[in-house]
């Protein structure tokens, strides 16, 4: 940087602004060529996103931090206001979910007898890895979280992740101590679901703004609203199961799902480290697991 | 010999905070705030400071720094990598371009070109990720943050200017 004063006039001499020019189209166009190379080549792409996520992952976790402790605040403060209120609904709920746990339990205990019955083999058990929400960018056109955990923390592409409601997304991108989660509303979400009560299994595709919708569903399959979506475990990665949501409207748009999940809500999420990357064997019976890598 | 070391240290600090300062706004940009609703109207930051310094200190912030701050945007927010860094490259060429034009113009003129330029930016992002994922996107969300990005920038380009005055006097 040359000290003697730039007047606007400089700018437009020939011959630095010949270079400068030249530069700049150069950078539009590399711009754009980074553009079709991530069409072209996402896995290359792919990891230097994960680079660079890594490297801002401590400034992100340490500069979302205040907003959470205030956010928290406000709703500590929200709470105390409603205090008798939100504990009458307690206590009414709690009785409900009471009668709801007797219920299960007997549930259980039928499901337990009826695989034995049918010499059914159980799926392999799920481990959890906490994250938390350190980057939201809900963008008008992505939607996807950056969370603080990584590949050291045994986060793999392709996993399911969940909140306290139920399923938040898939994961897209790995780093070191970072990865990327797109949510189900993206555009380019794609869930294998099924839908409960018919077990007709489907596609949910995201929509960005508008909720959810199921793609190729069997012809003559009927769902009412009300029916509950939770995914079917094809493909291997997710876990069977998890809920996603509950159908709203069927009709010439399609049938739209509602997710259980409050999207802006989330701080801390659950990465569901299930099947080691391979689809689970049903034909085996056997219940071997092997160690993650 | 030492005094001018410290001196151009400290010329090099001044000069390298346009460039850290949008990078701050980007990471601003992209904290979860837990506000329903409200991460789609997160004014455009980075747009603002591209706009600010390419009118006035267009020097400190040369061309490959704002293709690094549209990468880095694109990295961040999940975007496809080179959308905002193509977006961002063409409003600093037509500002800088335009700067004669810019020249002792009142603070509303820039406000207005302001809206004028974060609208092309807009269509622009809009174009480029309907054709990245080749389906024709819904861009009524995206007047909302059109919207809140003219918004907001009279009070960031206050912000910018306090620390143009307080950091960057030299001519």
């Amino acid at each position: 940087m040359q000290e003697h004063p730039r007047s606007i006039y400089r700018i437009v001499a020939p011959a630095k602004g010949f270079v400068h020019r030249f530069l700049y189209m150069g950078l539009v166009l590399a711009a754009l060529g980074l553009m079709l190379l991530s069409k072209a080549d996402a896995v290359l792409m792919e990891r230097v996103r994960a680079q660079v996520a890594d490297a801002f992952t401590p400034i992100l976790d340490a500069a979302s931090r205040p907003m959470a402790t205030v956010l928290n605040f406000v709703d500590e403060i929200h709470a105390l206001a409603a205090v008798r209120e939100a504990n009458e609904k307690l206590l009414i709920e709690n009785t409900r979910l009471l009668q709801w746990q007797a219920v299960a339990r007997k549930l259980e205990a039928e499901n337990a007898s009826l695989r034995g019955l049918l010499k059914f083999s159980p799926e392999p058990s799920a481990k959890f890895i906490t994250a938390r929400v350190i980057g939201d960018a809900e963008r008008v056109f992505v939607k996807s979280l950056l969370l603080n955990t990584g590949s050291i923390e045994g986060v793999r592409k392709g996993q399911a992740v969940i909140s306290g409601d139920g399923l938040v997304g898939r994961v897209v991108d790995v780093g070191a101590r970072s990865s990327r989660v797109l949510l189900l509303q993206d555009i380019n979400s794609r869930i294998p679901v099924v839908v409960a009560s018919t077990r007709a299994r489907a596609i949910l595709a995201g929509k960005n703004r508008q909720p959810p919708h199921l793609l190729r569903l069997p012809a003559g399959t009927v769902i009412t609203p009300g029916d509950l979506v939770t995914t079917s475990g094809h493909g291997g990665a997710f876990p069977p199961g998890l809920s996603v949501g509950r159908v709203i409207s069927v009709g010439k748009a399609g049938v739209i799902v509602q997710p259980y999940v409050k999207f802006d809500h989330l701080e801390y999420v659950r990465v569901v480290d299930f099947s080691l990357g391979k689809a689970p064997q049903r034909s085996t019976g056997k219940t071997d697991r092997k160690p993650t890598q | 010999m030492k005094p001018a070391f410290w001196h151009k240290l400290d010329l090099w600090a001044r000069w390298s905070t346009p460039f850290g300062l949008t990078v701050v706004l980007l990471i601003v940009g992209v904290i979860p705030l837990h506000v329903p609703g409200f991460g789609v109207v997160v004014p455009w930051l980075p747009l603002m400071a591209v706009y600010h310094w390419a009118i006035y200190r267009p020097e400190l912030l040369p061309a490959y720094a704002v293709f690094i701050i549209g990468v880095l945007e694109d990295i961040l927010s999940g975007l496809p990598i080179g959308v905002n860094a193509v977006i961002f490259l063409l409003i600093y060429g037509g500002v800088l371009s335009q700067r004669r034009f810019f020249v002792g113009k009142s603070f509303n003129i820039l406000w207005l070109c302001f809206a004028l330029v974060a609208s092309g930016a807009s269509a622009a992002n809009w174009l480029l990720v309907s054709l990245w994922n080749a389906t024709m996107l819904m861009p009524h969300t995206l007047f909302f943050q059109f919207l809140t990005t003219v918004g907001l920038y009279p009070v960031l380009a206050w912000i910018l200017m306090r620390w143009q005055h307080t950091f960057l006097r030299e001519e």
